[in-house]
């Protein structure tokens, strides 16, 4: 019946190649039919119009039943297809993608979490899709998958990657602001090098761990930390004691400390700096007390790129 | 009353002409004459049309290499958002019934007017009303919406920009669009001349009359979801916010109930204008007439029960796919009825390429592929990779800018002199025409291309692998742009110094060709009594 295993794309590019092999067909048909009638039935070769019939009922039911036909074949096929996008192999490895305003974060079993989803070769995957806020997409175009993050549903998709490589995922949901610049990785590792990737465990605390907390909470799709000019003030300058300039009637400011930075985090849009747009979301009830706290450590801290490989400005 | 001047003393003008009892703007923006408003519809539907190319300029412009170009995100998402609504909502629905609709359905069909002339005037005002409001949502408050033309919850009940005006600018615009519906069904049922019968009526009034049928039964629909969104940003109901119970695909439902129909409000009235122009410049009867109106029922019937389709991949469930999958295939059938009927009437005629003639047969090519390139997205498993990207955007402009506006461009030189009693330069009209086709199809062929190959739509920055198609596509738009600009120098140069021509220049046989161009303000001295069908072309000039 259902080919069940047949992967993603291999499924839908066949279909692919049905529709579009028989609509060229038809395009050409179509086209070159009228370009004849232009050219034979011009005014320059027939100065009078026949006189013929003007309805043949034979012909209307003929172009009508044989447009029924391919079209029923085409949904059929389609049909066909969809469903290998929705039988997911047993077997396949659960990832949770967890999709918020303007990142993605995937948790793996076993608790490992990256901003990259990234996938063992050869294996199935089968990816449990939430969102945070509004509405969003995941979209692999390499696998042909996509399905929208849905506030209060989880979706799924599954795909399995035949060898190691990088491949885009996007947001096709438009989500706000910085919706194109959702964006992130597939990465597909071999098997082995995944499961060591698995169980290796995630950093406590330090600086490694605090990087790991800025991609999984989406920081860096709007703060950059090397004062590259994002959406959202960078966080290079971020010191200890520092007045921020805010938005307002009156000349506003704030002094960074730890205060400030929880209330930033908490409850964005009580103080907008200056410049910027008001489109941050709050994380009240999405953050723990501890990783706050950690993030607020690494805020304050003055040198924040060293690990990261990013060049200071 | 028109002065009755006898041809050859010097040009008349018709209901053109001033009767001098009011200051001259205020007998025209309070005139019940159907054509006077169908002008006025026409006049503030081009302007709102150069006002969305230019915002489609600046979305490709901005699109022309990665990265930021001339504007930041948030401009680009207001960009597209406006795009979106002035011409969907002021250009393609209004377009061709609003304006070519009112002008030439009473004379079509041999009656004075409309039947009800000074709702018919309100629509207008309401228009007028709603197009206001809708671009001065760009100025102050929040800033210019940012939620794409969809207004898709939960973002649009969150943002604070101004959605709250636009969606009420939109909501009064679908009542203009419910009174012109509801006033040409009565027209064409109750004040057709006699002998008209519906096996006489001309194709074009057909396809308005199934047209004005989804009008007046789709539209409240889009008004109650407006509402909705309204209640959601004012009052915080949480209708659609799972948090509280509430479910934001019903959102979506409600949406795309009325926009799928809306689709077909769009593009019924161009296959109406089409099937309008080939049997005259084919100089042969229209090709299966019967099956053309049955198509256009079909169309109108089959078309407001395919709407799912937008939502393949929203998380609905796959039972409702499949049965939007089967449907959405279904109403492709009637579509490509028309196709065949068109190319057939072709055969065996004396065919003269005339400047409608050349967009009518352009709008089967563009259609085609529009049509076509629709298949992948009616089936499911092919649907899930290009919905949402480029693809998706290349297909509607084929089918609603190569369809509904090439028709509407074919409709504006085959009753421009009908409408100003003018001709306008044949040979420019051509060099345009032949612009436009070059630049829209490297425009938005390159787009379906982009789409395939993945890069989604709505988006401001894109990866580098997408940027030779995107430069390609902006190239094309300024092309499309030249050969647009170029049609309106020629139409607005004809207006002036246009050769002054007849009542019949294209020897066509419907009614409007009977009178003088341009009509007179009564339309008929008496009314016609009509005894041959609207493609009789022997009989041409007589009623």
């Amino acid at each position: 019946m259902t080919p069940t295993w047949l992967d993603t794309t291999e499924a839908v590019d066949k279909v692919f190649l049905y529709i579009f092999g028989i609509s060229l067909a038809l395009l050409i048909l179509i086209t070159a039919v009228m370009v004849f009638f232009i050219i034979r039935f011009h005014r320059s070769r027939q100065t009078k119009p026949k006189d013929i019939p003007s309805s043949c009922l034979w012909l209307e039911i003929t172009w009508t039943l044989i447009p029924t036909l391919i079209v029923l074949s085409m949904f059929w096929y389609g049909w066909q297809g969809y469903l290998s996008l929705t039988n997911v192999p047993s077997d396949a490895l659960p990832i949770k993608a967890v999709a918020r305003q303007w990142s993605w974060s995937f948790v793996y079993p076993g608790g490992r979490t990256s901003s990259k989803l990234v996938v063992p070769a050869g294996k199935a995957v089968r990816i449990a899709i939430v969102s945070e806020d509004v509405l969003h997409s995941l979209y692999i175009p390499a696998f042909r998958i996509k399905k929208d993050a849905v506030p209060g549903m989880t979706t799924h998709v599954w795909f399995r990657a035949p060898e190691s490589g990088s491949f885009d995922l996007f947001c096709t949901e438009y989500c706000g602001l910085a919706h194109a610049s959702m964006i992130t990785t597939v990465e597909v590792l071999p098997a082995d090098e995944f499961d060591s990737w698995l169980q290796t465990p995630q950093e406590a605390a330090g600086t490694a761990k605090s990087r790991q907390l800025l991609e999984q909470y989406g920081c860096l799709a709007c703060h950059s930390l090397d004062g590259t000019p994002r959406i959202g003030p960078s966080f290079a300058r971020l010191a200890e004691g520092e007045k921020v300039q805010l938005a307002g009637e009156a000349e506003k400011s704030a002094i960074v400390n730890r205060e400030y930075l929880k209330r930033s985090i908490l409850d964005p849009q009580s103080e907008i700096v200056q410049g910027y747009p008001a489109v941050m979301p709050s994380f009240r009830d999405k953050i723990s007390e501890q990783d706050l706290q950690l993030l607020i450590d690494f805020l304050l801290q003055t040198d924040k790129t060293s690990t990261s490989g990013e060049r200071r400005p | 009353m028109g002065k009755v001047i006898r041809m050859g003393e010097f040009f008349r003008r018709g209901f053109l002409e001033s009767t001098g009892e009011q200051p001259s703007l205020f007998e025209w923006i309070f005139s019940t004459d159907h054509k006077r408003i169908g002008l006025l519809y026409l006049y503030s539907i081009s302007t709102f049309f150069a006002i969305g190319v230019t915002l489609g300029l600046l979305i490709r412009l901005e699109l022309i290499a990665p990265g930021r170009t001339i504007v930041g995100p948030d401009t680009y998402n207001a960009l597209f958002t406006l795009h979106g609504v002035v011409m969907i909502f002021l250009f393609i629905i209004p377009g061709i019934p609003a304006a070519f609709g009112n002008i030439m359905l009473p004379l079509q069909i041999g009656a004075r007017d409309v039947a009800f002339p000074r709702l018919n005037l309100l629509s207008w005002w309401l228009y007028i009303i709603g197009a206001i409001m809708a671009l001065s949502s760009l100025a102050g408050g929040g800033g210019p919406p940012d939620t794409g033309w969809t207004f898709y919850l939960p973002f649009s009940g969150e943002t604070t920009t101004n959605v709250s005006l636009a969606v009420f600018a939109v909501f009064i615009l679908g009542f203009s669009s419910i009174l012109t519906g509801l006033n040409f069904i009565t027209t064409i049922h109750r004040l057709r001349a006699p002998g008209m019968t519906w096996t006489r009526l001309p194709l074009f009034v057909w396809s308005l009359y199934a047209t004005a049928w989804v009008q007046v039964l789709a539209t409240p629909i889009l008004g109650i979801t407006l509402v909705l969104i309204l209640a959601e940003r004012i009052l915080g109901l949480g209708l659609f916010d799972a948090a509280r119970g509430g479910d934001p695909l019903m959102y979506q439902h409600l949406f795309w109930i009325y926009s799928h129909p809306a689709v077909y409000i769009m593009v019924l009235p161009a296959m109406g204008v089409i099937s309008e122009i080939i049997p005259v410049f084919a100089r042969r009867p229209i090709f299966g007439y019967k099956a053309i109106v049955a198509s256009s029922i079909g169309i109108a019937a089959a078309g407001s029960l395919v709407w799912g389709h937008h939502m393949f991949v929203s998380g609905m469930s796959d039972t409702a796919i499949l049965v939007f999958s089967l449907l959405t295939f279904i109403v492709a059938i009637p579509s490509a009825v028309k196709v065949f009927n068109w190319v057939a009437t072709l055969y065996g005629g004396s065919i003269r390429l005339d400047a409608p003639m050349l967009y009518a047969l352009t709008f089967l090519v563009l259609f085609s592929i529009g049509g076509l390139s629709g298949l992948v997205l009616g089936s499911a498993a092919t649907d899930v990779h290009v919905h949402d990207t480029h693809f998706v955007v290349g297909h509607f402009h084929y089918v609603m800018f190569g369809g509904t506006a090439f028709a509407f461009f074919g409709a504006l030189h085959y009753w421009f002199p009908k409408i100003f009693g003018r001709m306008f330069n044949e040979k420019r009209a051509a060099w345009a025409w032949g612009i436009m086709i070059c630049g829209f199809n490297l425009l938005y062929f390159s787009m379906l291309l982009v789409g395939l190959r993945g890069m989604p739509r709505r988006y401001y920055d894109y990866l580098p692998q997408f940027a030779q198609l995107n430069r390609l596509a902006t190239y094309g738009s300024w092309v499309l742009a030249l050969g647009l600009l170029f049609m309106a120098v020629n139409l607005l140069i004809a207006l002036r110094r246009g050769k002054h021509i007849g009542a019949n220049p294209w020897e066509a046989a419907t009614l409007e060709w009977t009178v003088d161009s341009p009509p007179p303000p009564e339309n008929f001295a008496v009314l016609p009594t009509v005894t041959h069908g609207p493609y009789d072309l022997e009989q041409a000039g007589e009623p």
